[in-house]
């Protein structure tokens, strides 16, 4: 089997283990787990005050997922141009 | 001192480039919810590691400027992940962290200078994470999970299992580590009634059952991008010497 036939196997199904509880749980809420520590802190150690606040937070939920995005396509964009640059060397790679 | 010159470009580059969209979110301990005694000991406890790092990057650039690229790419790979909230089989959700391709290619300490770039910057944008627990993050992300695939791969290459699954399962173990850990930091600092284990249970079914799904992905993901780096990046594969 090719590489890229491969990979785009390995990329199906690490793609179906993602969409998959959308559709196993219909009710979740799928909260973040960050969140959900958070409130086992508070029920375990009832008095517990955070110490420290964060020291500025994204103004909205739209503002934090842009914020998501630009790092995603930061990433992906460096990610890009890096194995691009590496495929196209054919004589190295043809020996 | 040309090389040295460089290398200090190089890093200038590498903090500029990612620094400015360094807004990961990984489901780390949240501002303030570690004591100070527990911040200040992780803190510590991350500053050999982060001196070894430096020592290691910098003996690898100087041998081999062209690594830089592929440090570069690993960093990358890092915040595409940590951006990519996904969703969970426990109902909730959480994200991969990235840093085991770097641990693999560039040994188990260098990511801990990636991932507290990372960490540093999403605390102070994004309020994920933060500055008080960012030795404890640190310590789970950049050092405990990149040990733990490091290990990993080298065992099971050992073992002569063919190098698509050793990165596999590199990078699976990886993230759990992490997350195994985050869960024993929270215990030690928030234990129930005095009882660690039962609040460590507590945070691993959170933490933990979340991330195995997760975990899975980002060994796919991993054994994807090191295949293409396989072949078709042998030579800085082999300046890396990773096969040794």
């Amino acid at each position: 089997m090719k590489l890229w036939q491969k990979n785009i196997i390995l990329l199906v199904i690490a793609a179906a283990i993602c969409l998959l509880p959308l559709f196993l749980l219909k009710d979740a809420e799928f909260a973040g787990a960050d969140g959900m520590a958070e409130e086992a802190i508070t029920e375990i150690d009832e008095g517990y005050k955070p110490w420290f606040t964060p020291l500025s937070e994204p103004a909205s939920g739209e503002i934090e997922s842009l914020l998501f995005c630009v790092q995603a396509a930061a990433g992906a964009g460096v990610i890009g141009f890096i194995l691009g640059r590496m495929t196209a060397r054919k004589n190295e790679n043809n020996e | 001192m040309k090389t040295k010159k460089r290398l200090w470009g190089m890093w200038l580059t590498f903090i500029l480039v990612f620094g400015i969209n360094l807004t990961a979110n990984a489901m780390h301990i949240m501002e303030g919810f570690l004591s100070p005694a527990w911040s200040i000991t992780w803190g510590v406890v991350c500053v050999p590691f982060l001196i070894a790092a430096f020592v290691s990057l910098k003996k690898k650039f100087e041998k081999e400027p062209k690594s830089f690229v592929l440090l570069a790419l690993c960093g990358a790979f890092a915040f595409v992940l940590s951006a990519l909230k996904i969703p969970s089989l426990m109902g909730s959700c959480s994200h991969p962290t990235g840093v085991a391709l770097g641990a693999i290619l560039f040994g188990p300490f260098a990511m801990s200078l990636v991932s507290l770039i990372v960490l540093l910057f999403q605390a102070i944008l994004l309020a994920h994470g933060g500055i008080t627990t960012l030795g404890a993050n640190n310590f789970s992300m950049g050092i405990a999970g990149p040990i733990v695939s490091f290990v990993v791969f080298k065992g099971l290459k050992k073992a002569k299992l063919s190098t698509g699954l050793s990165v596999f399962f590199a990078a699976l173990l990886g993230d759990l580590a992490t997350y195994v850990v985050t869960a024993v930091q929270l215990a030690l600092a928030h234990p129930e009634n005095g009882n660690i284990l039962a609040s460590l249970i507590k945070f691993l079914s959170i933490f933990a059952l979340t991330q195995i799904p997760l975990a899975v992905c980002e060994g796919l993901v991993t054994v994807v991008v090191f295949g293409i780096i396989e072949k078709y990046g042998k030579r800085e594969l082999k300046a890396l010497n990773i096969f040794q």
